[in-house]
């Protein structure tokens, strides 16, 4: 789509589009480069001189049973995340589209949390469960259930993904209930006047009118829980303990400024990279077809 | 609905408001335990209603920080006035940098167009966490460490509100420029008069959308800012809460988490219409 009418000149746009350019280039192009440069050097142990190691950063990274372990995490923590915070929000959002009135007081009290960010998020659920004086491990230990995430794996890892659905619920509402008032109350009553019952109205006619939009939440959400949950997992385990819950972007933060590992920092940046332009494609690719609809 | 039973009304109205007290829960908590002493915390279980502490508690977050021997030192009004002007920063930087190049690459034929417009596409794909290592290098050797320009204009860079305000002018009818350029009205003038004051809905949508975002900023605050004066108060919480056996002093930290929340909320809830607008159109 292009417009018929415009304006002549060439300075002027040139001027426009300028500053935009100039920070891109200073702050994203450079050090992107910069990353993909960085990943085929090894910096000696003194960070004297960098010798030239072509893939083998890569290499390394790809046996590293460290980082094959991060990525796993990475896969359980984003599916769990994605699926639950999607599921409670469609739930939720089923619920109020059902509502003739006081659908909107439902969405002003269930959108908020948007608003609250992963590392505060993190802060409130640590605060439940710590293990001296939080409310849930307190009632956990009277029903006879010991809870020590700082020690178990399993728990930190639940912990963080309650956290990190917990504030995802909203977002994932929001969009289910505008897809849902989306779909032609007519289309739903023909099925009610054939017999259909709410049920199977629901697996066969909403579930797919709404598969697009399920589709780019699962997307969207994946590239939440890839990087917008650094702040969860920084406050309540800082990637532990013994790295259960240690995240790709996590890895890339420990390694490159806790561990200063810059070389294998780059290249897993780098992969990150590479993951995040194949979901953004992806979510291109679904943007056009809605466009062309 | 199509059927109206009335205890599938109920029951429609419970399912909600369970999950708006799932919602609500942890920060009522959070509430609650910033409005009594240390002691009524450290000794579980926490009450479930407020206690009295309430002025006491926030008065010694904003200006005083945890007691002695409590994890860091920190006045919270410095720190939100930090987030407040970091927020700001981004969202009107973001917005005024958009709005020029959208009204470039819209109205103007220029030689380069498609290229500078896939330069500045790209950059929608990578969060800053991505690349951080290299960003945080070419912001040290600016000498932009602990500064607010150091702050904000990294997060500057990325495409989202640029290619939502193309895609606005491009529904703007032709007609508009044709009859401003027949009046002699220059492109500048344009600009300011016609496709400013008709973009105001999306400038307010956006402008929710990216001060949570701003507001919100975590990893990048982090390793930006090494002086205490410089702390946004959402990265600086987690340095109110010491590892190991130390307690932290809970009702400041707890009432420092609520004062980390209220602002954005409040923008979120008082410009709900363009929140959910900017939200749905934009994504990020």
């Amino acid at each position: 789509m292009e417009k018929r009418v415009f304006f002549k000149g060439w300075w002027l746009p040139a001027l426009l589009v300028a500053p935009q350019l100039l920070i891109s280039f200073v702050f994203f192009f450079y050090p992107s480069g910069q990353a993909i440069w960085n990943s085929l050097f090894l910096p000696d142990p003194f960070g004297l001189k960098t010798e030239f190691v072509g893939l083998d950063n890569f290499r390394f990274l790809l046996s590293d049973p460290y980082y094959l372990a991060s990525f796993k995490t990475t896969v359980i923590f984003s599916t769990a995340v994605s699926v639950s915070s999607m599921a409670l929000g469609l739930y939720l959002a089923a619920l109020a589209d059902r509502l003739i009135k006081g659908a909107g007081v439902y969405q002003t009290l269930l959108i908020w949390p948007y608003a609250i960010a992963p590392a505060i998020a993190g802060v409130l659920w640590l605060f439940m469960f710590n293990g001296n004086i939080g409310l849930a491990s307190y009632y956990l230990k009277a029903l006879g259930y010991e809870w020590n995430h700082t020690l178990k794996g399993d728990q930190a890892m639940f912990l963080v993904i309650l956290a990190s659905s917990w504030g995802r619920i909203s977002y994932n509402f929001l969009f289910f209930l505008a897809g849902l008032q989306a779909i032609p109350k007519s289309i739903i009553e023909a099925a009610a006047i054939d017999g259909a019952s709410f049920w199977k109205r629901f697996g066969t006619i909403v579930i797919p009118l709404l598969s697009p939009i399920t589709f780019f939440l699962l997307v969207v959400n994946i590239v939440y829980a890839f990087f917008d949950t650094f702040g969860v997992i920084h406050t309540i385990t800082s990637g532990g303990p013994e790295q259960s819950t240690t995240i790709l972007v996590y890895k890339v933060f420990s390694d490159g400024f806790v561990s200063q590992d810059l070389g294998s920092s780059a290249a897993q940046s780098v992969i990150l990279l590479v993951l995040v332009g194949i979901l953004t494609v992806i979510q291109f690719k679904y943007i056009e077809r809605k466009v062309h609809y | 609905m199509v059927e109206k039973k009335k205890s599938g009304y109920w029951l429609t109205h419970l399912g909600l408001i369970l999950g708006v007290l799932f919602i609500f829960f942890p920060v009522w908590l959070t509430f609650v335990a910033s409005t009594v002493t240390q002691d009524a915390i450290i000794y579980p279980p926490l009450p479930m209603l407020p206690g009295t502490e309430f002025f006491e508690n926030y008065a010694n977050a904003l200006f005083r920080g945890s007691p002695e021997g409590y994890g860091a030192k920190v006045p919270v009004i410095k720190m939100m006035m930090n987030s407040a002007i970091m927020a700001i920063g981004i969202t009107v930087g973001k917005i005024i940098i958009s709005l020029l190049s959208a009204f470039a690459f819209v109205y103007f034929r220029f030689p380069f167009r498609n290229l500078c417009f896939w330069l500045i596409f790209i950059t929608l794909m990578l969060p800053v966490e991505v690349r951080i290592v290299p960003t945080y290098e070419v912001v040290a050797n600016l000498n932009l460490l602990n500064s607010y320009t150091g702050l904000i204009f990294p997060l500057i860079a990325s495409a989202t509100a640029t290619f939502l305000f193309r895609q606005f002018f491009m529904t703007i009818p032709d007609e508009m420029v044709e009859a401003a350029r027949m009046d002699g009205c220059s492109p500048m003038r344009f600009f300011f008069d016609i496709l400013v004051p008709i973009s105001k809905t999306n400038i307010a949508a956006l402008f929710v959308i990216l001060f949570i975002f701003g507001w919100n900023q975590y990893l990048w605050p982090l390793l930006m800012t090494t002086d205490p004066d410089m702390r946004t108060i959402v990265m600086a919480i987690d340095s109110m809460i010491p590892t190991g056996d130390d307690y932290a002093h809970w009702p400041t930290v707890m009432a420092t988490a609520m004062l980390a929340m209220v602002p954005p909320v409040i923008v979120v809830i008082s410009m709900q219409k363009f929140f959910v607008k900017g939200l749905l159109e934009s994504d990020k």
